[in-house]
């Protein structure tokens, strides 16, 4: 149990924060959350300024053309951008965090040079094309047909939650090559460029109000064999492999943020008189003690990642943790509010000092009830703990 | 970084567990359940032997010279078999007082807060030689005060809530004592924390692995009762609960141990050092003393009418867990405290 950071990753962390303090001043201002176009943009261009600077795909291999680091060093790079508040990856999440990671494990080297770059230099968004309208937690079943028409498939069915997929050139898609019933066992793994005829794009509303994602529908799309990657009907294990890329830093950005937002709901709370109230300021005390072990629990994760390439219980204990103190924090700041989280339009205290924050912690509040969804429910989570860490048995089927 | 244990923590880990499977295994305790002195004389000794209550004296001194990431280990290994007696608080006050570094058995009491109502309870108090008195928790400067055995006065609490702990009520005005000079209040009061916090961790643990385990085991409706997700999904937020607990306890110990981690950490959360320690040593008890109370629920639950009953040990990790969630700051005080500190 050693938690110091050596003399190169302090060096790291240094020559980040130089970097940071001098380019984060000359950032445009950020678009609003419903300009798709211009959040593409933004990111695009935040993406290059890494790339410039050596830091576009930390995490990734250098062969992939990454920076190689290690995971302790991914810690301190998330650590550092979000302590500044500099941009997230945002719609270049899944380019950078699966699709690339994927394709410089398992793609072809024609695959890798295609696509990677354009990846790292923010040129190319990428999208996930995985759940569908039947199959959600139950992914294994979906049923996207892709049947092999000489060098291309054809590809019909529909997918459902695609995020980002109005801006993006390529999706990572999951589509059946195998028998109906076949499940893991017949799904493969493809690149889908997003301007292949054939695709609808219905953008779904979510309860914020934003459009972040979409249903897809795919009507005899053709996409060429040599954007398969792995063999056709190895694509679980595909799939599968890209999960083990991470390192447990996964949702560190997010964390240090809820971190954040605690500090300026504190500075709230003083503001319209709650802080005297003795429950308030225990909810407030509480949720820094539980944050505070998650950022423990983050180094833990990441130390096992070093050591072993994989974060191990930890991963999955923090997904659930901080899920459920995700959704803590922001009913605290919707109490807080009071009435004035009725709004998510900015409204004016009337004390004399301004705009409230309603805004920002209502948009907040709205996002965090995904939390326990996406990206695995809270159940399904809780199912792989007791049956994968505590060795309880399946249920009978 | 490497928050993994290293293969000395480890070794220690296992070396502890010997000990304590070989001479204080729950069973073994159990004889001694209720009586007015917990502590088996041949345990203790092999608590001494095995270097407990030397962990933090100097090796220069004759002690094992480790910090208090060691201690977390070793409390929370006493904290799976809910070793007897005042083992913690002799622990905490060996680096401060040579007899308790030679296992004389001491106790560690805190002055009630002002206005509190609840009585001064002393635990163990047949057993201890003496009992240092730490001053209030918004006192950070008055120095510990020391009283001999011979000079307390209480009376015997009869029904002891856990029957591992004898309980005292101390007659006010509780005498002088001793001031143990030179000795930070604060510092000992940490050091209690820290090791208390510890030993939930291993409540924590062990009730998620002996509940566990019974759900292996227990069949109803023709199948494991493991296989249900009602239990499934208990076990694995108790799970979740000791895991995140134990993170921040092994955190909070090096963060007093290493002065260079403390600081990188003061400055990332942007608060001073000393508001950083409390900060993150009343964190990690509150989440310690939360997750051994329910787990031990969680255990009791999953044990069903067997839970209930007092030959299934449940029962003693909860009651223990709340012994140890009522010393150093209950969880409303600490999240009280670090509020007051953000
Ligand atoms: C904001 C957001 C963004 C997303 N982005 C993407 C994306 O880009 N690409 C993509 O492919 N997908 C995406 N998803 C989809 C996401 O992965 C699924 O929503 C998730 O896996 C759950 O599937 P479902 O919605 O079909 O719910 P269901 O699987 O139908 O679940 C409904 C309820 O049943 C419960 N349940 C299901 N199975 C079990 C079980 N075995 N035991 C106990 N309870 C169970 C669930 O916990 C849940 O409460 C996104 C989702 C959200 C919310």
């Amino acid at each position: 149990m050693d938690l110091r950071y050596s003399d190169e990753e302090e060096q790291f962390r240094s020559e980040l924060r130089t970097w940071l303090s001098g380019v984060l001043p000359n950032l445009p201002p950020k678009p609003s959350s419903t300009d798709w176009p211009g959040r593409r943009a933004y990111d695009a261009q935040w993406q290059r300024l890494l790339f410039d600077a050596g830091y576009a795909g930390v995490d990734w291999p250098v062969e992939g053309g990454g920076r190689g680091a290690s995971p302790i060093e991914q810690l301190i790079f998330k650590e550092e951008c979000e302590r500044v508040g500099a941009p997230y990856v945002g719609t270049g999440f899944v380019g950078l965090l699966h699709a690339g990671p994927t394709i410089i494990a398992e793609g072809t080297q024609a695959q890798r040079e295609t696509y990677l770059a354009p990846i790292l230099r923010g040129d190319d968004v990428w999208c996930q094309g995985f759940s569908e309208p039947s199959s959600g937690s139950d992914l294994a079943s979906l049923r996207t047909k892709a049947v092999r028409d000489g060098d291309e498939y054809v590809i019909n069915g529909s997918k459902i939650w695609t995020s980002h997929a109005e801006v993006a050139d390529y999706c990572e898609l999951l589509v059946r090559t195998g028998p109906d019933d076949s499940r893991h066992k017949g799904i493969t793994w493809l690149i889908m460029p997003m301007k292949s005829p054939g695709i609808e794009i219905r953008p779904l509303k979510t309860i914020a109000g934003s459009t972040e994602f979409a249903e897809l529908f795919l009507d005899d799309v053709r996409v060429p064999v040599a954007n398969r990657v792995g063999d056709e009907n190895d694509g679980w294990r595909v799939t599968m492999v890209t999960l083990s890329f991470e390192r447990g830093t996964g949702f560190v950005g997010e964390l240090l943020e809820s971190m954040r937002i605690l500090r300026s709901l504190t500075e709230f709370a003083k503001r319209n008189g709650s802080w005297g109230d003795p429950s308030i300021r225990r909810r407030v005390g509480t949720l820094t003690a539980s944050f505070d072990a998650l950022w423990a629990l983050t180094k833990r994760n990441v130390s096992e990642a070093a050591r072993n390439g994989v974060p191990g219980v930890g991963g999955v204990v923090f997904k659930l943790s901080f899920s459920e103190q995700g959704q803590a924090l922001s009913e605290l700041a919707m109490d807080l509010l009071d009435r004035a989280g009725l709004s998510a339009s900015g409204l004016n205290g009337g004390d004399g000092l301004g705009d409230l924050p309603n805004a920002e912690y209502v948009d907040a509040w709205m996002k965090s009830i995904s939390l326990t969804i996406a990206a695995g429910t809270s159940q399904v989570q809780r199912n792989i703990v007791a049956e994968r860490v505590l060795g309880l048995p399946k249920e009978p089927k | 970084m490497d928050f993994e244990l290293s293969q000395d923590q480890r070794d220690l880990q296992d070396g502890i567990r010997a000990v304590l499977e070989g001479s204080l295994s729950l069973e073994t305790s159990r004889g001694r359940e209720g009586r007015d002195d917990v502590v088996d004389p041949k345990g203790w000794t092999a608590l001494l032997d095995a270097g407990v209550f030397g962990l933090f004296v100097p090796e220069s001194e004759g002690g094992v010279g480790l910090g208090l990431a060691e201690g977390v280990l070793v409390a929370e290994e006493m904290g799976r078999v809910l070793v007897p007696g005042p083992v913690l608080s002799t622990m905490a006050l060996a680096p401060i007082l040579d007899a308790a570094r030679d296992g004389i058995a001491h106790g560690l009491f805190e002055a009630p807060a002002r206005g509190a109502t609840a009585p001064g309870l002393v635990e163990h108090p047949d057993s201890i030689h003496a009992l240092v008195l730490l001053p209030p928790l918004e006192d950070p400067v008055t120095e510990p005060t020391l009283i001999e055995h011979g000079d307390l006065r209480y009376s015997q609490v009869l029904e002891p809530l856990d029957p591992f702990t004898p309980l005292g009520v101390l007659q006010e005005p509780y005498p002088v004592g001793v001031s143990l000079e030179g000795t930070s209040s604060p510092q000992l009061r940490q050091r209690a924390m820290v090791l208390t916090a510890g030993f939930q961790v291993g409540i924590a643990t062990a009730c998620v692995e002996q509940a566990t385990a019974y759900a292996k085991g227990r069949e109803q409706f023709g199948r494991p009762i493991g296989s249900f997700q009602a239990i499934k999904h208990l076990l694995a937020d108790a799970l979740c609960r000791s895991e995140l607990a134990r993170s921040a306890v092994y955190a909070a110990a090096v963060t007093l141990d290493d002065p260079v981690v403390a600081t990188r950490e003061a400055d990332t959360l942007g608060c001073s050092v000393t508001q950083l320690q409390w900060r993150v040593v009343a964190g990690a008890k509150i989440l310690a003393d939360e997750a051994a109370i329910t787990n031990a629920r969680t255990a009791i639950q999953v044990h069903g009418g067997m839970g209930f009953t007092w030959e299934v040990p449940m029962h003693l990790f909860l009651k223990r867990a709340r012994v140890l969630s009522s010393t150093f700051g209950t969880r409303s005080q600490l999240a009280d405290m670090v509020a007051a500190l953000i």
